[in-house]
């Protein structure tokens, strides 16, 4: 079925096969590869992006939901002045290994970081509780959060 | 894979009864599942999301009335009042899946490990049922909830969310699973008093073939409360001798299973501390001060 979807403040058509995820239309049908598909059971987080503002699992999203809504994916998050300050923050604390679920990472980190400015260790780590990623123990995850909320914190003060 | 999407209740409803082989779905965290498994591939999908009716909840006459399409999030940032459901609703998945799970999908899926299905139990909540024609019934939960992912529902109807008669006193959901978040319960419990009419209510989830309530316990620890003075005056000793019964007998309410997950034997003796924590809880939260729970939790609502 044909659908039709704002992307990234672009709106795209695509052909979504019947029980098609939003996710498989993303990656698929639209070419946005930032988002990536880990699991297929909403377990790891490294598809997730904003379906009409609100964090979900895209591979947990019928695609034919999505028809007439706004998707807004990792791809959205660097500007044309750079990076964005939580994916500046991933890549300086060392936050980064194989890079899998780096970008499910970065759009929770901003999600979170859109509502709560400042939050505590508690609050990061339930934030960050649908994210899986096998390599870094989440050390270095938690502190490119603190960091990028202190940055963050910095710019609009 | 056809899916139908309706704009209103009433046109879900034709839909549902012109196709009533369609699967109805919300949020799709159960479904998708099944799908992108390749689990099955129903040839009709109807999707409830976007129906505004359902989106709602309100109280009147003091009933809660809570639309089968409200998500956790939602429940967690507008009904905080009502302690065991906001604390059932953050203990489900995790912030994305909590963003698209519906009680409607829970009652629905109605898997024995369903963390608002306790809490629903508990609050004594009846299913509401609508087919098209402007017909609705309720159920008890007790008769929606029939088996392990079994409803009572018909095959033209759509369910429209659930409602129970509010009442006063405190009330908490726990749960015992292998790690933090994103964890299917292996038991899982909901405890509330009811001050106004002197009870004490228990239910259990993940420990039976749906969700189980403790009569016996729960009119053990009523009784108990009487005797010891606790209605009247919430700073009576309670003997721990009472906290530790009532957990046995909870304990003894379960029909738990082995499987991967857990022991039928851990299982039960995962609620017996579950209820003696939960009724300890209870007990502590209505007193004043900061030994208790303050004012938050003394004005909770089941």
């Amino acid at each position: 079925m044909l659908i039709r979807l704002k992307v990234n403040d672009e709106w795209r058509t695509a052909d979504a096969g019947p029980g098609a995820s939003l996710l498989h239309v993303l990656r698929e049908q639209l070419g946005l590869l930032g988002t990536k598909n880990g699991c297929e059971q909403g377990e790891c987080g490294s598809c997730s992006v904003w379906l009409d503002g609100e964090l979900v699992c895209s591979c947990l999203v019928l695609a034919a939901q999505a028809h007439e809504r706004e998707v807004r994916t990792v791809e959205a998050l660097a500007g044309p002045d750079g990076l964005h300050p939580v994916q500046e923050a991933y890549l300086e604390a060392g936050a980064v290994q194989c890079g899998y679920c780096t970008p499910g990472l970065v759009v929770a980190t901003a999600d979170l970081l859109a509502r709560n400015p400042s939050p505590s260790e508690a609050e990061v780590r339930e934030a960050l509780s649908g994210n899986l990623c096998r390599c870094t123990g989440y050390v270095k995850i938690l502190g490119a959060v603190h960091l990028a909320a202190q940055r963050l914190r910095g710019r609009t003060a | 894979m056809d899916i139908l999407l309706p704009r209103t209740l009433d046109e879900a409803l034709g839909l549902k009864s012109k196709h009533p082989e369609a699967i109805a779905f919300a949020g799709g965290t159960d479904l998708m599942v099944e799908l992108n498994l390749g689990r099955r591939l129903p040839r009709m999908a109807l999707d409830i999301y976007r129906l505004p009716e359902l989106r709602q909840w309100y109280i009147q006459d003091g009933t809660l009335f809570l639309g089968a399409g409200m998500t956790y999030s939602r429940i967690i940032r507008e009904l905080p009042e009502f302690t065991a459901l906001a604390q059932a609703s953050r203990s489900v998945g995790s912030p994305q899946i909590r963003n698209r799970g519906t009680i409607g999908g829970n009652l629905g899926t109605a898997s024995p490990a369903g963390d608002a299905l306790p809490v629903l139990a508990a609050c004594d909540a009846e299913v509401v049922l609508a087919r098209d024609g402007d017909r609705t019934r309720t159920l008890p939960w007790h008769r929606f909830l029939v088996g392990p992912k079994k409803t009572a529902i018909e095959p033209d109807e759509l369910i429209l969310g659930a409602r129970w008669h509010v009442t006063r006193g405190p009330g908490s959901f726990s749960k015992v699973g292998r790690r933090n978040a994103m964890v299917i319960a292996i038991a899982s419990l909901c405890l509330v008093l009811d001050e106004d009419r002197h009870a004490v209510r228990v239910a259990l989830g993940s420990v039976g073939p749906t969700v189980l309530r403790a009569p016996e316990a729960e009119a053990f620890a009523a009784d108990a409360l009487a005797g010891a003075g606790a209605w009247g005056d919430p700073a009576a000793h309670v003997p721990p001798q009472v906290l530790e019964a009532f957990g046995e007998r909870v304990a003894a309410a379960a029909r738990p299973i082995d499987d991967i997950r857990g022991t039928a034997a851990y299982r039960r003796h995962a609620c017996a501390v579950l209820a003696r924590r939960a009724l300890r809880w209870a007990l502590e939260d209505r007193l004043p001060g900061p030994g208790g729970g303050g004012p938050a939790s003394r004005g909770a609502r089941c």
